[in-house]
């Protein structure tokens, strides 16, 4: 559903999230822009996908405390065990990309400007196929 | 003022959990703004609809709706969608039919009946939509984002859970005397210590819930108002919907990431305060003009964060104010009389029409028991989801 946001396939250590960038005014976006550039002085190059990096540090984060609503995917008759929202700051790209805190990885564990990393998670299990997404993990924390 | 409309009427249905249609609310509104205004629905030259996407085909086409509900009477007719900017985008419309003559009077409606708990995107599998993406893939509910920024105002400005309390105390002590709002009970610093954390560190008694709801507001042009008997009308004298500057630096509603600066420098100035200087511009005032203001406060921190942005104190500054009293009734600067969505929940089409409802009653020395002294000048702010800016400037 989210097609070529991140690498597949790779292992760990290679996990990146995948975005664009225009190759007339060096724009970058995430999640990716394959249409048109959005930088409104831009005349417009082509979109060239590229790795955005690894590592950043805590712009803010916070928690879901409640069940979300659909169409975030959970089983209902599961307890609700809260995840992490972690908003990252990467400075190569001079963006802050918000995503879920590996699990386990609670707002007590975290502070603004923290240094995390980008690794892969699990977004849910559907009969045969495993849905896999971006988690991010404080530096120094095994998953 | 060329550049002015008048504001005749205002009118509100009691916002709550009331289990009925949004077309009853927005017709009692409209008919309570009608009668204040003096004016016969038939005198009604144009109506703006402000649209309740969530409640079918005839919420996306709310300006007919109401036409239909209150009586076919051929007025010219606009529907206008923009999330918590509808208000502010039907008040623009109707500013603008005045302004270029194409209607004398204008009824501007906006209502909603809205579910109970986190509002959710629409249904369907749509991964080409970032606000159902950013539900299925991190589960990012809207105080998921106000949670951020509080957590953020923390790092940066040693904001503190208490700091945001105060906001609530205060909004709803002001609610209380407001006999529109849903919650009318005083609210103390330990209730809302006490309450459950939705999105750390903020509670639910930080977090505004959902209403239903309705306001609606009769606008003409300054010549009829003259010839209708209002010499000293309230009058509109600024509306902004600018949209943000690229690159949007601040993680904002729907979006799952900034824009990214790599490329063009953001401008110093935050799109939301962008929001309220375009309207100071447009009106020739600033912020020391202000009699009070009332601002969108989704959650209590983010109340501190437009005290900033509407330029009632620098950058970190928000807090003191609140600590200080200044933004209470009886305050330098009082924000949020009206109670604010502490008080009334969200009606997400109505909630900035209401914001000039409460305005127009300040102004015209009808607020009551929370009227500010001698109020002379007013500004709203609030924005909506995707980039709509949304303030207007009122004065008498
Ligand atoms: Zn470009």
């Amino acid at each position: 559903m989210v097609a070529g946001w991140f690498t597949q396939d790779s292992g760990e250590e290679d996990f990146r999230l995948l975005g664009t960038r225009c190759t007339a005014c060096s724009a970058v976006f995430f999640p990716r822009e394959d249409s048109f550039c959005r930088n409104p002085a831009c005349t417009g190059g082509e979109l060239a996908e590229v790795p955005l990096s690894k590592r950043g540090r805590v712009w803010s984060y916070t928690d879901g405390r409640y069940r979300p609503p659909a169409p975030y995917v959970c089983d209902p008759d599961a307890q609700w065990e809260p995840y992490t929202l972690v908003a990252v700051e990467l400075e190569a790209e001079r963006m802050v990309v918000l995503g879920q805190g590996v699990p386990g990885v609670r707002v007590s564990d975290l502070a603004v400007g923290m240094e995390v990393e980008v690794v892969p998670g699990v977004l849910n299990e559907d009969g045969d196929t495993v849905w896999t997404t971006w988690h991010w993990r404080p530096l120094g924390v095994a998953s | 003022m060329t550049g002015e409309v008048a504001v005749l009427g205002a009118g509100m249905h009691p916002w709550g959990k009331w289990g009925r249609s949004f077309v009853e609310y927005g017709t009692a509104a409209a008919r309570a703004a009608l009668t204040d205004a003096g004016i016969d629905w038939q005198q009604v030259r144009s109506v703006v609809g402000a649209d309740t996407m969530r409640c079918g085909y005839p919420g996306y086409v709310a300006g007919a709706t109401f036409a239909q509900a209150l009586g076919w009477q051929g007025a010219r007719v606009t529907s206008v969608y923009a999330a918590c900017a509808s208000g502010a985008q039907a008040i623009n419309t109707a500013r603008s039919q005045i302004l270029a003559g194409m209607a004398d009077v204008v009824l501007v409606v906006g209502a909603d009946a809205a579910p109970k708990g986190f509002f959710a995107p629409a249904g369907g599998e749509r991964p080409d939509d970032p606000d159902w993406l950013r539900f299925r893939v991190l589960g990012a509910t809207n105080p998921a984002y106000f949670g951020l920024y509080a957590r953020r105002r923390m790092a940066l400005y040693g904001d503190t859970p208490e700091d945001f309390a105060l906001v609530k105390v205060k909004n709803a002590a002001a609610g209380a005397l407001n006999p529109n709002a849903r919650y009318r009970k005083a609210v103390s610093a330990e209730d809302v210590a006490a309450s459950a954390v939705v999105a750390d560190p903020l509670r639910l008694l930080d977090i505004c819930a959902t209403s239903d709801g309705a306001a609606a507001l009769v606008l003409t042009s300054m010549d009829f108002a003259r010839r209708h008997g209002a010499g000293d009308p309230v009058r509109i004298r600024a509306v902004s919907t600018v949209t943000p500057t690229y690159p949007k630096a601040v993680l904002d509603l729907p979006d799952i990431a900034t824009d990214s600066a790599a490329a063009v420098d953001p401008l110093p100035r935050p799109f939301r305060a962008s929001i309220a200087l375009a309207a100071y511009e447009e009106a020739g005032i600033g912020p020391e003009d202000l009699s009070l203001a009332e601002v969108y406060d989704l959650s209590t921190a983010l109340e501190l964060e437009w005290y900033e942005d509407i330029g009632l104190c620098g950058a970190g500054e928000g807090a003191k104010l609140v600590r200080e009293g200044a933004t209470a009734l009886g305050g330098r600067i009082p924000v949020n009389v009206s109670g604010g969505l502490a008080s009334f929940g969200e009606a997400v089409p109505a909630q900035a029409i209401a914001q000039v409802c409460e305005l127009t009653w300040q102004l015209r020395g009808t607020a009551g028991r929370r009227q500010v002294p001698g109020a002379r000048t007013g500004i709203t702010a609030n924005q909506g989801l995707f980039g709509h800016g949304s303030a207007v400037v009122a004065v008498r």
